[in-house]
């Protein structure tokens, strides 16, 4: 889901995209589905987009947790 | 009494400019056009009249409404008389009564002399009339032509067609083609050979008459007569209420002996249906009452035993612990709720303060998640607000309506009456569908353009018709440059017009043609006031918010907003979708869509509840099933939903309610997800209950209760009192005492109390110090966000793809008769319309398949399989099937997949790659299916 989100964001420019894809997941998502994301992206980061990618990072940040180190695989194109 | 004093003969007219004339001596004055019938009426001298009502237009048949008018020759008909200034009018001279009595007596001499014992005695207007007109004799024999042997048509379940009674007033008739525009009904011969027909003279149940019941109560005898009305007699009381079953909402009169309902009239009064009803509504009521309801609480301490019957008192009490336990083993998180579009807006507010406030998170979510989420966040994106822009009474004013994913004759059939009186009155029709819906070709209606799109490529579709607009400068520029962002605007306008939208590019997506699509956008933008009304075939797909921000788009790049005739309009699946959301049922949002993150918000709820409010989201549906799956949600309280029948991937929603650890449901009956539950809490049906309910047009109704709620317990009351079990406490006079509190922290309802809606009759929100009357027409001034915010729409494919394993898309729908899960529309006679789900495929892909028509077929896609009957059609497209999901025998849900908006997690329905072949065997999930339904329904009585 966070691959679809960031895809309809994918349209604005990078950066705007990057923030409107965390922003979108704060103000929706519970709390234990973001971790589950920030976990994923800290274990691997596996099948996210970049805009995802960034944008998970991005919420971490903004959430005050530590940000998830980069995944060392290259992604696939599976959603979460 | 069916029978209407206030009944004024012919329809008002809307003039402005008065006449002055006198009748009987009295002066009145009235818009030009009045008929002398209804001028009459309204001096109190109201005219005899048999073939007149003011629900239809004149037809001056009868010849019972004579006049004299001074200076003038003959005795004219009243009703087909248009007032004049100066006329001088007399209703009652000794040559009209002469005359009427000699009407009156043909009329009686062919007429059954049964009044004592008739269903219409006391509620017939043949009757009024003789007396009114003073018969005393008939003196025509008895032995003469008469029409008194013809036979009863008692084939239509609802209602007998006794032609004996019949006096030839082509009042049925004329309802049949102006209020509900189905042409059903006729008068065939001539002369005294005339009678009524339905369709080539057949029987009601296989004409084309969808038993709207217009037609009966028009009836000014007993021909056409409702059945209750003649097993249970007239009524004696009336209750105003509104309708239970889809978004537009209508208002009826509950027609009452003792604590029986008899029947349910249309309300001439409401103001989403101005008298008009459908067979659902009218007719399908029973369900109420049905010996399947279950009206007393049980409880089981797992699903593979038996119920055990209890106490309310015992269930509550044992509902309440169990949360209670799950919360202080796994956390708070760990339980939530579910509220319904079926229950009142006071009793969905309660449900999701329960889940706020008594478990202390924010795991509320609605039905209104699997259908009009998208609406929510694409329309508050563009406009500010999170609904429909019109009131019903707009589509008068259009000129060019566009139908968009929505199938308005079968789910929403008396707003589809109002749209084709619009239609047949020259404004011009386009449609988007896959399928061919009636209202592309219907009596005296022919879409100018349908565009017959592939499932799935809705987006592309709508900016190619942008792309048109804004290529061939159609756009609205004043409109834009005074409502709308322009950053914006510019920006949507570069992404649209580049090639990639072209119709040319996007006809190989849409499979729809160029020059349609040309053609289709030039009417939209040029052919006048042009109004989009769509359904869930918008928003139940993966890109559903996305489509509804570009039809927003749409709207405003042609300036299409703000104004009668115009507007986006969502047409809502359930009676209380809009309510439901307006609530706060929503787990991200308060009532009145003020996000929980908002401390202003969440610190007025704080004060007025006396508990802290948690400020992060909560689980939507689909979430909570996945936890439940994972194990970080173990509790939940579902009142009046099956969402074991009505989610996407049936047995991926059966698993996760088989994890948890208490499942409380409250509803009418043992539904599909009670055999996954704990605690079983009887509903009450919307004849039991006080409360409102919010329509599509945002229009707040009241109901009110009509008989005492059977279990005992009204829902709000049931809801109170878990609460209280809970340690939250809660306490409420009466409904209208919650809808103060909703009132006082939901701006846009602040206006609304039930004094205010004794006083208008119903509300449309925005209601509050600035518009104290409501908001019919949203947005006439400013969009409420401000400027008008332009989205960029691309077009991003399905995941979900056919492929040689599932070379077929399904998509799925609605029909007249049912009702959703037809938890209610099953358990009526509306069952001898549809009494199961089929599929309906194009004759190309049967014969491939060798299918034939009325075949069983197993119907089998990623998430499972099912077998249900063939319906060999054109009507869908070569490689589109299409089923719909009253049923729950058949489950189409098993087959459609998790596949979700982005935005809203609202399923995508409408788009699952499947593969269809002849089989003679249910599937195994339906074996098993019915295994646990034969488990569900073991109940222990207790021992005495």
């Amino acid at each position: 889901m966070a691959n679809q989100i960031a895809a309809f964001f994918a349209a604005y420019p990078h950066e705007e995209a990057v923030a409107c894809t965390a922003d979108h997941m704060r103000q929706f998502w519970d709390p234990r589905m973001r971790q589950a994301l920030l976990d994923h992206v800290g274990v691997h980061g596996r099948g996210l987009v970049p805009i995802a990618l960034e944008a998970a990072r991005r919420m971490a940040a903004m959430d005050g947790a530590s940000p998830p180190p980069t995944p060392k695989t290259p992604h696939s194109t599976r959603s979460r | 009494m069916r029978t209407n004093p206030r009944d004024q003969g012919t329809p008002a007219r809307s003039e402005s400019t008065t006449v002055m004339l006198e009748i009987d001596g009295i002066p009145i004055s009235v818009p030009a056009g009045t008929s002398v019938m209804r001028a009459a009426a309204i001096a109190g001298t109201p005219i005899p009249k048999l073939c007149a009502t003011d629900s239809l237009e004149a037809f001056g048949s009868c010849r019972l409404c004579l006049i004299e008018i001074a200076g003038r020759r003959g005795t004219p008909a009243s009703c087909t008389t248009p007032v004049e200034t100066g006329m001088q009018v007399r209703t009652r001279t000794q040559r009209l009564q002469r005359l009427r009595r000699a009407v009156m007596e043909l009329y009686i001499s062919d007429h059954p002399l049964d009044c004592l014992t008739c269903a219409a005695n006391g509620d017939c207007e043949l009757q009024d009339m003789a007396g009114a007109v003073g018969l005393r004799e008939v003196r025509y024999a008895s032995s003469g032509a008469s029409h008194l042997d013809l036979s009863t048509d008692a084939s239509n379940p609802y209602f007998s067609f006794d032609p004996s009674k019949c006096i030839v007033c082509s009042r049925c008739v004329r309802a049949c083609e102006e209020q509900q525009g189905t042409f059903a009904l006729t008068i065939q011969g001539r002369g005294f050979a005339s009678t009524v027909a339905a369709s080539a003279n057949e029987r009601f149940i296989d004409s084309e008459c969808v038993s709207c019941g217009a037609c009966v109560q028009a009836c000014p005898t007993a021909t056409l007569m409702e059945k209750s009305v003649i097993s249970m007699g007239q009524p004696a009381r009336e209750v105003k209420t509104t309708c239970a079953y889809c978004g537009v909402g209508c208002g009826f009169v509950a027609e009452i002996q003792g604590d029986q309902v008899v029947r349910m009239r249309p309300d001439r009064d409401g103001k989403a249906n101005h008298g008009h009803s459908c067979v659902k509504g009218r007719f399908a009521w029973g369900y109420a009452t049905h010996r399947d309801r279950v009206l007393e609480p049980m409880i089981r301490d797992s699903i593979s035993e038996p119920w055990r019957k209890v106490s309310w008192d015992a269930a509550i009490a044992h509902a309440a612990s169990e949360f209670r336990r799950i919360i202080t083993e796994h956390g708070r998180g760990a339980v939530g709720g579910i509220t319904s579009s079926r229950c009142t807006n006071e009793e969905t507010f309660l449900m999701q303060k329960l889940v706020r406030a008594a478990f202390g998170n924010n795991n509320t979510d609605t039905c209104a998640r699997v259908c009009h989420s998208p609406t929510g966040y694409g329309l508050k994106t563009a406009f500010g607000t999170s609904a429909g822009t019109q009131d019903f009474d707009s589509v008068a004013a259009a000129d060019v309506i566009m139908v968009v994913g929505a199938n308005p004759t079968d789910a929403h059939p008396v707003f589809a009456s109002r749209l084709r009186r619009r239609l047949r009155e020259g404004a011009r029709l386009i449609v988007l569908d896959p399928r061919r819906i009636d209202l592309v070709r219907s009596p005296h209606i022919e879409a100018a353009h349908h565009l017959r799109l592939r499932p799935g490529t809705n987006v592309a579709l709508m900016n190619a018709l942008a792309h048109v607009v804004a290529t061939e400068e159609l756009i609205d520029v004043d409109f834009v440059r005074e409502r709308c962002d322009q950053t914006e605007f510019q920006r949507w306008l570069a992404f649209v017009g580049h090639a990639d939208n072209a119709p040319e590019t996007t006809a190989a997506i849409t499979g729809v043609p160029a020059s349609a699509v040309r053609a289709a956008a030039r009417l939209y933008a040029s052919g006048g006031r042009a109004a989009i009304y769509y359904g869930l075939g918008v928003t139940e797909h993966s890109q559903g918010t996305t489509m509804v921000m570009a039809m927003a788009n749409l709207a405003m790049a042609t300036g299409n907003l703000g104004r009668p005739g115009v507007g986006i309009n969502p047409l809502r699946g359930q009676n209380n979708v809009q309510g439901a959301c307006d609530m706060g049922s929503f787990p991200h949002e308060l009532s009145g869509y003020r996000h929980v993150s908002d401390s202003t918000a969440r610190a007025a709820f704080a004060e007025a509840w006396g508990v802290e409010l948690e400020p992060e989201p909560g689980l939507r549906i689909p979430n909570m099933l996945d936890a439940a799956l994972e194990g970080s949600f173990r509790g939940i309280y579902i009142q009046g939903e099956d969402i074991a029948q009505s989610d996407p991937n049936t047995q991926h929603v059966t698993a996760a309610l088989a994890a948890m650890e208490c499942v409380v449901v409250q509803d009418l009956f043992l539904n599909e997800t009670a055999s996954y539950a704990h605690v079983f809490l009887p509903g009450a049906s919307f004849l039991e209950k006080d409360g409102t309910f919010t329509n599509a047009e945002r229009r707040i109704s009241r109901v009110r209760r009509a008989i005492p709620p059977l279990a005992g317990m009204a829902d709000w009351e049931v809801t109170v009192a878990l609460s209280n079990a809970l340690g939250h406490s809660m306490h409420y006079a009466h409904p209208s005492e919650i809808m103060d509190e909703i009132a006082r922290l939901t701006p846009s309802y602040r206006g609304v109390s039930y004094a205010a809606l004794e006083e208008h009759g119903s509300l449309q929100w925005p209601c509050d110090e600035a518009a104290p009357s409501g908001t019919p027409v949203m947005h006439a001034d400013g969009f409420v966000r401000g400027k008008g915010r332009f989205m960029i729409t691309r077009y991003v494919p399905t995941e979900e793809r056919t492929g040689p394993r599932f070379p077929l898309l399904l998509t799925t729908g609605r029909i007249l008769s049912q009702y959703n899960v037809g938890a209610q529309s099953r358990r009526t006679d509306n069952v001898v319309w549809h009494e199961e789900d089929v599929l309906e495929i194009h004759p190309h892909d049967a014969e491939n398949r060798g299918i034939r028509d009325g075949a069983m077929v197993s119907l089998a896609s990623r998430s499972g399989e099912t077998a249900l009957r063939a319906h060999i059609t054109d009507r869908v497209q070569p490689g589109v099937v299409y089923t719909t999901f009253h049923h729950p025998e058949t489950g189409a849900n098993v087959v459609t997949t998790e596949h979700s908006d982005w935005a809203t997690n609202c399923p995508e329905y409408k788009v699952t790659a499947v593969e269809v072949r002849p089989t003679n065997r249910w599937s195994r999930w339906q074996v098993e299916s019915e295994s646990r339904r034969r488990q569900r329904d073991q109940i222990i009585e207790p021992s005495t």
